[in-house]
């Protein structure tokens, strides 16, 4: 720190910091407007579109650990995979109300969530990928086995969801699906995005940074992991509902090891640690994979190991990232 | 009703020693550099497929192809480690477990774009086929030949670790790699040399391996979590852990197949989850 700065750190107020994140952008208003935009411009895509949003809103969810806490999970699958099966599971056997339906997954996956983060704060590194691995494929397991309930392999068939609020019907085309979807959506990013410029969040960045001193100056890290962890798990959970609702189906693969990838394939290509990073990527990413396994499932894995390969090599902070930095040097020049 | 017994467990240990060399490689190198390397299957898919191609395009001895898998593997890994791995060593667990896990979705995509999706089969010699009975239990030559082979890797390494020159710069590496640094070692080539041999370990496990877990593009993935489970539970860099993990792995994973397949790889992932929740560094870690 040379010495000119000293005087501005020393009227540094936190809460000016947090009020100024807090402030929304008029880029963001143009975002999220845009996200409209599928109802007029391709009402045929409508479909993906919610599958966009639900990913968009399942990477989000693991922003809050990989991102902001700096935590890597290779099983968040799991609490999409428990939600979706709960959600499927509560209208097959006759309880089709779509909104109590959406809050039961995500309770289901906060109780999972809680569970296992007593094990999760335990371990780091090495051990914590293979124990989030290793707890996913437990449950993967269970659901493949537990075929009379589940459908195991087959998929659990006979969802019927009753019309949202009484008066939107689920149609084939994804008009419901899409609307629903970005708006729980965008319900849940307003939430996240307070949560994360709070206090809290700080805290959440310092032990993403320096876990062990966090707790020096008043802020203990292995309560805070565990509460961002349930709060994460909670919104993966709503995810695996959303798309269980929306799709009145439950493929087994919701709780598999490439769920699981493929969400911090997302997350990794758009940016962590920048509630739109995860968002970004989850659009280019199903966009990609919609235009390009049209052609060959097979061709699909090797355009996104390479996508991967590039990414992590040239744009260590995804492509949100390499704007940001494009856009300061930019900036810097003028 | 004994030997029915028996058998099985001999067949679990069987399938304990292919999975102790597949992943042998993967536990140094993960202990040495805390590289997380997902991408060891796809090494050692690389071997297996020379061998099925040597053998069946060019009528190679099935013997005969096993050096050729051992060394295309490991050259093939020396170089992925120069071109992209050197340059993420100090990268954080997320961009090395993506960065490799994109390479095992290249290698998928090609194997399967090559080769073809579906199994190879291998023809195996004469006297590698069948059964050899003792008394009223009977075991399969193919497994006891692996059982040897993996014995005498075991050996191998074991005494190459304590006796060679090569070993100790090893040894003293995985120890304290600052302090091998600064004591003049060239960390990076000895890194180096240990990630081909263990690559070329895990080909060698590929190509062996053919007969009795089978070969297609997959292979990659599916038997990634076999061996991330030995070296997590083995602890990093301990040639010890890993064998005893390989060896208890394979025979829950077969007896629990065989008495309660309900429950199928239940058992497996119960085991390696408490085992790291009571030991997160592994059973036989080498480092606290």
């Amino acid at each position: 720190m040379s010495v000119t700065t000293a005087p501005a750190l020393s009227t540094f107020d936190p809460r000016e910091l947090l009020r100024a994140q807090v402030k929304w952008r008029w880029l963001e208003t143009v975002f999220w407007l845009a996200a409209l935009l599928p109802y007029l411009v391709a009402p045929t895509y409508l479909v993906l579109a919610s599958q966009i949003a639900i990913a968009a809103l399942f990477a989000l969810s693991l922003d809050l650990i990989v991102g902001y806490s700096g935590l890597v999970s290779l099983g968040h699958a799991a609490f999409f995979g428990f939600g979706a099966y709960t959600a499927g599971l509560l209208a097959k056997f006759g309880w089709g109300e779509p909104l109590t339906g959406l809050l039961a997954a995500g309770c289901a996956a906060l109780v999972l969530g809680y569970l296992t983060s007593f094990i999760i704060v335990r371990i780091s590194h090495f051990a914590l990928i293979m124990v989030t691995l290793g707890l996913c494929l437990l449950l993967y397991e269970i659901a493949n086995k537990a075929h009379w309930l589940t459908g195991g392999d087959d998929g659990l068939q006979g969802v019927r969801m009753w019309p949202l609020l009484g008066e939107f019907r689920f149609d084939l085309y994804g008009r419901t699906a899409y609307g629903y979807s970005l708006i729980v959506l965008f319900v849940s990013f307003l939430i996240l995005r307070r949560l994360i410029n709070s206090p809290f969040g700080l805290s959440l960045r310092g032990i993403r940074e320096n876990a062990r001193r966090m707790p020096a100056i008043g802020s203990p890290s292995s309560n805070r992991i565990r509460t961002i962890y349930v709060i994460s798990a909670t919104f993966a959970g709503l995810a695996g509902g959303l798309l269980a609702q929306t799709t009145e189906f439950v493929a087994l693969d919701a709780l598999s090891f490439q769920r699981s990838a493929e969400v911090l394939v997302m997350l990794v290509l758009g940016g962590a640690g920048r509630l739109y990073g995860g968002i970004v990527g989850a659009l280019i990413f199903m966009v990609a994979r919609d235009q390009l396994a049209d052609m060959n499932p097979q061709y699909w894995y090797f355009w996104l190991g390479l996508l991967l390969i590039v990414v992590i090599i040239f744009l260590p902070n995804g492509i949100l990232g390499g704007c940001a930095d494009l856009l300061a040097r930019w900036r810097r020049r003028a | 009703m004994i030997a029915r017994h028996i058998s099985l467990l001999f067949d679990g240990f069987a399938y304990g020693m292919l999975l102790f060399v597949l992943s042998v490689g993967l536990s140094v190198t993960l202990g040495m550099m805390n590289f997380v390397n997902l991408a060891h299957g796809t090494f050692a898919m690389i071997g297996g497929y020379i061998t099925v191609m040597l053998m069946r395009s060019a009528g190679w001895p099935f013997f005969a192809t096993l050096p050729v898998a051992f060394v295309g593997a490991a050259a093939a890994s020396m170089v992925v480690e120069r071109i992209l791995y050197r340059r993420m060593y100090r990268a954080s667990d997320l961009d090395q477990s993506l960065l490799t896990i994109g390479i095992v979705f290249v290698s998928i995509a090609v194997a399967a774009y090559v080769f073809g999706t579906g199994q190879q089969p291998v023809q195996l010699p004469d006297y590698l086929r069948g059964r050899i009975q003792v008394g009223e239990f009977s075991f399969g030559v193919y497994r006891m030949f692996l059982v040897a082979a993996a014995l005498l890797i075991t050996a191998v390494l074991v005494l190459g670790l304590e006796f060679t020159r090569f070993g100790a710069r090893v040894r003293a590496c995985v120890d304290n790699q600052r302090m091998a640094r600064g004591l003049g070692l060239n960390v990076d080539a000895v890194f180096s040399m240990t990630f081909a041999l263990g690559s070329g370990l895990a080909g060698l496990g590929g190509a062996l391996g053919i007969e009795i877990v089978g070969l297609d593009p997959n292979f990659a993935f599916k038997y990634l979590v076999y061996m991330l489970i030995v070296v997590a539970v083995g602890g990093l860099a301990s040639i010890r852990g890993a064998f005893v993990t390989a060896a208890m792995l394979g025979v829950i994973d077969i007896v629990s197949k065989y008495y309660v397949p309900e429950i199928g790889a239940f058992v497996l992932y119960f085991v390696m989850v408490s085992f790291l929740v009571w030991r997160p560094a592994g059973l036989f870690a080498r480092r606290a």
